[in-house]
């Protein structure tokens, strides 16, 4: 039975995670801002085979409690075979660029927070020598584009903080797993407008993301054509770039 | 995303806009909300509802797909509270593996369970369960003008009996606690026979049904002169995992809708005739795994835009057992006529047990459903001749297929639908509604 710490546990996509790690019996440690939906999404995965399912309360954008919700986690667990990283927001664009608050409040809710999490990881699993980490950045971090630079800066930091900690942690067998959704409909994106095709659901991106887990893999393209679609945006000159609707 | 939503049929044309509410806790404010600038709004679920009886009067529906959760699992006595928008599917994957069953299911499992209760649905084992609102304990309404209420047989008895087969009008159904079934496994012993005549049909029934969970009978309703009134008759029962092949579950899913529906004289005779010669002429008995005997059409994904985007209708009714036999011949005599056919025509015989709702379809006798290609001259010749045969036979039409029936027909056929008026909730109204009551 999996030991399963989810932060942003009540995430479309961490949910979806959760169902199928459930499915096997996993242990879980489920942390985010609100009570009533944790406790609903908890009693869902016991429902679905669960053997436990523990519940934390906390705004992961206050990084001085972390210290608090990994001695809580670690201890009910007793250790964690997989930590998923879902928790994340997508604020209006337009708000974005004129707002600094918004901008920088974007930053530290998809970056600032990831990093000190991933930190705080990285120390407790390199002493066990042990589990999976596993954080989900986007396809949006990998280049900087005019309709949504703020959130594909944050996930630029968080691709490119995991890659780092993936290969230092490599040698003591931590995995670190990168994971890039592309569109998914959730109820974060609920209301934008999405290129229909290109649109994932939750289930096919965790479907994509335990089998990513079981595998070992370092970074995961979430459904799987995203990773030829950029690598043509990659390596697009400035500028054409900067011409395009993108 | 915000989608624009239709009904299974995409018959009448309303294309709903959809407010999602993503957890329990939103459904108060968001029924406020509307109330206060639309009027009325409705529950929509997933869009299994054929006719009119899923779609808002305003066209702002509530979106309840995302409340999948359950709340609740009592895996060693068989009970299970679920959230409105769970699929009787989603119920199956988890339960048939812990040997149980839901002890109602319809044709497709991808119905919410609030569906299945508004509508009151039935299955194939009508005969011997009745219908799903007999096996619903309690739930949860919310109410714009009460709030949320725990209905039951004992509390808030009046509005649990206009909930159930109540088609989404008495309140919002946030969570419903069901029975299952013990199963011995996921699979069935079916024991099939073709039949050449009505008369046929009714014999095979009355020699089998009894003896068995599950009766079926798929008819062609095409077939004309000698083999007028050809099918297949199908009883089947649970039995224990001898080790079929669960089906794939990556199923065909139709992309996209074709401009003219693929559903015409010609691809009909085929596959009615196919299916029936597929068939051989004796007594056969197979084990099959669930999914197929339950849910044939579940394994293409949007079959329904293969009628093209004029959609298409279906005629379903239930005629008493005194009048059966002789109001199945005349029916599909007026079928065969017109030559506009099905698919699957599907027949089989509804039972005595009662449903504690108001307004539920079945009585005992007989079920006939046919789906029809949607062309304006159904209401002008078909659906008025076939109505007036279920009429003469006292028999009713099913809302939840529905997007025919007139106000005087639908009044007649469900007397408790003055008390359902009464108990609606004033934040709620439908297409259908709108179309039954006040015409």
């Amino acid at each position: 039975m999996k030991r399963i710490m989810i932060l942003g546990a009540t995430s479309a996509i961490a949910t979806a995670c959760a169902r199928l790690w459930a499915a096997d019996g996993g242990r879980f440690f489920l942390v985010g801002r609100d009570a009533e939906k944790l406790w609903q999404v908890a009693a869902d995965l016991s429902a679905r085979g669960a053997s436990e399912a523990h519940v934390h309360v906390l705004d992961l954008t206050r990084v001085a409690d972390h210290h608090t919700l990994f001695e809580h986690g670690f201890a009910a667990l007793g250790a964690v075979d997989i930590a998923l990283l879902a928790h994340g927001i997508l604020s209006d664009q337009a708000l974005c660029q004129s707002d600094v608050g918004a901008a920088v409040r974007e930053f530290e809710t998809n970056a600032t927070s990831v990093i000190a999490l991933l930190t705080e990881l990285g120390v407790r699993l390199s002493a066990a020598r042990a589990g999976t980490i596993a954080v989900i950045s986007s396809v949006a971090g990998d280049r900087g584009r005019a309709s949504n630079y703020p959130y594909g800066a944050a996930k630029a930091a968080v691709t490119a903080f995991s890659a780092g900690l993936r290969a230092r942690l490599y040698p003591v067998g931590v995995h670190v797993l990168t994971i890039k959704p592309g569109p998914v409909a959730t109820p974060m994106t609920a209301g934008m407008r999405l290129p229909g095709l290109l649109v994932a659901t939750p289930e096919q991106v965790a479907r994509d993301i335990v089998g990513a887990v079981r595998a070992g893999k370092g970074t995961l393209y979430t459904p799987w054509f995203w990773r030829p679609i950029m690598v043509i945006i990659r390596a697009m000159p400035e500028a054409i770039l900067r011409r395009l609707p993108l | 995303m915000s989608r624009h939503l239709s009904s299974w049929g995409r018959f009448p044309d309303f294309p709903q806009v959809e407010h999602r509410a993503d957890w329990r806790a939103q459904l108060p404010q968001c029924l406020a909300r509307l109330h206060e600038r639309v009027g009325t709004t409705l529950v929509y679920g997933n869009g299994r509802s054929y006719g009119d009886s899923c779609l808002a009067a305003s066209d702002n529906v509530i979106g309840t797909i995302a409340l999948d959760r359950f709340v609740e699992a009592d895996w060693v006595d068989g009970r299970i509270i679920v959230e409105a928008g769970v699929t009787l599917g989603q119920i199956l994957e988890l339960a048939v593996p812990r040997g149980w069953f839901l002890p109602v299911v319809p044709g497709t499992q991808y119905v919410t369970v609030g569906g299945a209760v508004a509508n009151d649905i039935h299955g194939k084992n009508h005969h011997v369960r009745g219908t799903f609102g007999r096996h619903v304990v309690s739930f949860g309404l919310l109410r714009s003008d009460r709030g949320i209420l725990r209905c039951s047989p004992q509390e808030n008895a009046d509005l649990f009996a206009a909930t159930i087969g109540g088609l989404g009008l008495s309140g919002v159904i946030e969570w419903i606690e069901l029975r299952l079934m013990p199963v011995p496994g996921g699979e069935l012993t079916v024991t099939e026979q073709r039949f050449t005549s009505i008369a046929d049909f009714f014999a095979l029934s009355n020699e089998l049904d009894a003896g068995h969970e599950y009766a079926v009978s798929w008819i062609d309703c095409l077939a004309r002169g000698a083999s007028a009134g050809r099918g297949v008759y199908a009883v089947g029962r649970h039995s224990a995992s001898t080790g079929i092949a669960m089906p794939r579950r990556n199923r065909l899913r139709i992309p996209l809708t074709p401009p003219v529906s693929c559903v015409n004289g010609l691809t009909l005779r085929a596959f009615n005739l196919i299916y029936y010669r597929a068939r051989r002429a004796g007594r056969s008995i197979r084990n099959v795994a669930f999914e197929p005997f339950f849910f044939p059409l579940d394994r293409i994904l949007e079959w329904n835009r293969l009628y093209g985007p004029r959609g298409f209708q279906q005629f379903q009714c239930v005629l008493p057992e005194a009048s059966a036999e002789a109001a199945c011949r005349e029916l599909l005599a007026a079928i065969g006529a017109s030559g506009r056919g099905s698919f699957l025509a599907v027949m089989k015989r509804c039972g005595v047990l009662e449903s504690p709702g108001l307004m539920s379809f079945p009585l005992p006798g007989v079920s006939l459903a046919l789906d029809f290609p949607q062309h304006a001259e159904l209401a002008l010749s078909l659906f008025p001749r076939l109505d007036a045969i279920v009429r003469a036979a006292a028999g009713r039409f099913y809302p939840a297929k529905d997007a025919h029936m007139n106000a005087a027909d639908f009044q007649r056929q469900y007397p408790g639908w003055t008390r359902v008026e009464a108990l609606r909730d004033p934040a709620l109204d439908s297409r259908f509604w709108q179309r039954v009551t006040r015409a």
